[in-house]
């Protein structure tokens, strides 16, 4: 896939980050409000999609080198079942949140009624929301890298 | 408390952890050396086998054993995924143990000369982990869960030869029948939900008062377990999926269509157990109706399997028919324990139909390794290529008689101990069952007779007379499995005594498993 019009590249100069920062605050948000890793992630893989449809599979493979991007994706995996681990050890079950209500990270205990959101809430749910989000990107943008890839051999072979 | 006490009190979680955890660490490790990913698979697969040991042990001796994700205890809301492990989940747990060990030896010769085995080693132990979560999980969401992740995990295995188009054509027709089936398993678990509020196998069985939703809930779930194990009018995915995935994976993903079994005999025996006697129209009890259902379509998967399997000239899918044939023997025998419940050889059926779950997944395995070796060395899939290659592959030969006679169930090996069981009660309920499946039982034999010449004997073709012995890891994994297939075969009351009959017992005191987790609120 070959690049596109400037005006595209332009307008997906200008969205792209906008998209990361929606897609970030997704997935950090996803114990309070609608969405989570899985849904934030998607958001993120999809901005990147957009830069390879603006700017070509070519130039994308350039930038970026997708062995290091399966790697992130292991991480996120590993990094979800570390956690729930920890769990075991921390508080003796598997998945056990042992950071709720410990005033650590994420360890406050919300307030009952109708109050506004706490960020430093839910234990260990946010940081299996972030695990499950560096899996997504990465999974869905390698995915998506591979797709366009495959779609332009012939391409490349004129 | 000591540290044994722990590690089996958490073991059905680190069962499904360590290979998840194994999974996702494969590709880091692979990064660094392919020795190193071997050991790596095989450690992991040693530590999850400790834990199946040590909570089998347990399980046989102290009863059913629950564990609470999340929560130390189960709070009044009944929101926690359970696994809920009796002998019956621990038997099939151990069996694909057995399974994934053998397989992951196997695959050290035989796939060394692929690319991709990150991807392979990966998704091989993803399909282990799902296997066992399906075996071990209490809670009916969590099955479907763990049912998705297997289909596709056995799905990106049986595309793994990619560049053979029939692999893709298999693995496209695997992906379609199981995504089906698990949407239909999710529209019967969601009327379940609608209609008891809870998700909890033990809990739903408690209070299942088999109204019109719950008899098309059966039938929805009855009908994709029983596709996803092989049963006839939908077993057209096994010959296909089974003869083109490297036999190393069709070794797991015999596990996984087991699991699949274990979900059928779960739903009946566990979920619908309060409601088995209900009369229905005619007053036909219910287990007499589903037992005859089941009887009948696992005769015609016995004869449709020996038939099909006859006409066959690839290997492999050879092996695959007669696969779809030991599941019908598996579908009789329960059939006939379901439609005769109570009865003493209802659960002689139970414990036959249960110990052929075993020796069908070995004698299948071994064919279907001894099959790999061939195509190994000889690169041919084909009966009417192959020809004259005992003369170089000694052991192999050895090992595909073994298996050979197993599968037909002659006397000194493991398939006539389950099978004379499923004859003799199977008699009892109805003569001519039992004819049929005897008969079907020595076509079998003749099919192999005919592949035994076609592959082993014969004169000596050129193009193989060069042609080495498998490697040395091959070797011992069908060596493995030889000496298992003999070992049953010899001592058939010690794995009766010891694994079986508590299994048996476990699906027929459903009581014990629900009062587990609804006594324990």
């Amino acid at each position: 896939m070959s690049g596109m019009s400037k005006i595209v590249k332009t307008s997906v100069n200008i969205l792209f980050p906008l998209t990361m920062i929606f897609g970030l605050y997704v997935i950090a948000h996803g114990h309070l409000t609608p969405g989570g890793g899985f849904q934030g992630g998607a958001i993120v893989a999809s901005g990147c999609a957009m830069i390879v449809v603006a700017y070509g599979s070519k130039w994308v493979f350039k930038q970026i080198n997708e062995k290091r991007l399966s790697t992130f994706e292991s991480i996120g995996g590993v990094g979800f079942i570390t956690v729930a681990l920890l769990g075991l050890v921390f508080s003796t079950v598997f998945f056990g949140n042992f950071l709720a209500g410990s005033n650590l990270l994420f360890g406050t205990t919300p307030a009952t009624g109708s109050t506004g959101a706490d960020f430093n809430t839910g234990g260990v749910l946010p940081l299996m929301n972030f695990a499950v989000g560096v899996k997504v990107i990465a999974g869905l943008f390698v995915i998506v890298l591979v797709m366009a890839y495959a779609s332009s051999v012939k391409e490349w072979d004129t | 408390m000591n540290i044994i006490d722990v590690l089996i009190e958490q073991s059905p979680a680190l069962i499904i952890a360590i290979p998840l955890l194994g999974a996702f660490l494969m590709p880091l490790v692979s990064r660094i050396n392919s020795t190193l990913r071997n050991i790596f698979g095989l450690l992991v697969l040693c530590l999850t086998g400790f834990f199946v040991g040590i909570l089998a042990s347990d399980v046989l001796a102290n009863g059913p054993r629950l564990y609470i994700f999340g929560a130390k205890d189960l709070a009044v809301p009944m929101v926690r995924i359970l696994f809920e492990v009796d002998s019956m989940s621990i038997f099939m747990a151990l069996i694909t143990m057995v399974l994934a060990f053998i397989a992951l030896i196997y695959s050290w010769s035989f796939m060394k000369d692929h690319d991709g085995l990150d991807k392979y080693y990966t998704l091989v132990l993803l399909l282990i982990t799902s296997t066992f979560g399906m075996e071990l999980t209490g809670d009916i969401f969590n099955f479907f869960v763990f049912l998705e992740i297997s289909c596709i995990a056995s799905c990106a295995l049986i595309a793994f030869w990619i560049s053979e188009g029939e692999a893709l054509e298999a693995a496209f027709k695997y992906i379609v029948v199981s995504a089906i089936g698990a949407l239909f398993v999710l529209f019967a678990i969601g009327m379940l939900y609608a209609q008891y509020n809870a998700l909890n196998i033990a809990t739903l069985a408690n209070v299942l008062k088999y109204t019109f939703l719950d008899k098309i809930i059966l039938v929805l779930l009855l009908v994709v377990l029983g596709m996803k194990a092989g049963l006839v009018p939908m077993h057209m995915w096994l010959p296909d999926s089974y003869g083109r995935a490297p036999p190393s994976v069709t070794l797991i993903i015999i596990g996984a269509t087991l699991a699949s079994f274990y979900g059928v005999l779960r739903v009946i025996f566990t979920l619908y157990g309060n409601v088995l006697s209900t009369t229905m129209r005619f007053s036909i009890p219910l287990n007499v109706l589903v037992g005859w259902i089941l009887i009948t379509l696992a005769i015609i998967s016995i004869i449709v399997g020996v038939a099909m399997a006859l006409v066959q000239s690839d290997f492999m899918r050879l092996i695959g028919f007669s696969a779809v044939t030991e599941v019908g023997y598996m579908f009789l025998a329960i059939g006939a324990g379901i439609a005769a419940l109570g009865t003493p050889y209802a659960t002689t059926a139970l414990q036959g139909g249960i110990l052929h779950l075993l020796n069908d997944a070995l004698d299948i395995g071994l064919l279907f390794l001894v099959a790999g070796a061939v195509y190994y060395t000889t690169k041919k899939r084909s009966l009417d290529d192959t020809s004259g290659l005992a003369r170089n592959m000694k052991y192999t030969t050895v090992f595909f008689v073994i298996g050979f006679l197993a599968v037909a169930g002659m006397p000194p090996l493991n398939g006539f101990a389950s099978k004379f069981l499923i004859y003799e009660s199977v008699y009892q309920l109805n003569p001519i069952l039992s004819i049929v499946a005897i008969l079907c039982s020595i076509l079998m034999l003749a099919v192999f007779v005919k592949v035994f010449y076609a592959v082993f004997m014969g004169p000596e073709l050129p193009a193989f007379k060069n042609v080495t012995e498998a490697p040395r890891s091959m070797l011992l994994a069908m060596g493995l499995v030889a000496a298992l297939a003999i070992f049953i075969g010899l001592f058939p009351n010690l794995v009766i005594d010891a694994l079986v009959k508590p299994a048996a017992d476990a699906l027929l005191n459903h009581a014990q498993y629900i009062g587990t987790v609804v006594g324990g609120i």
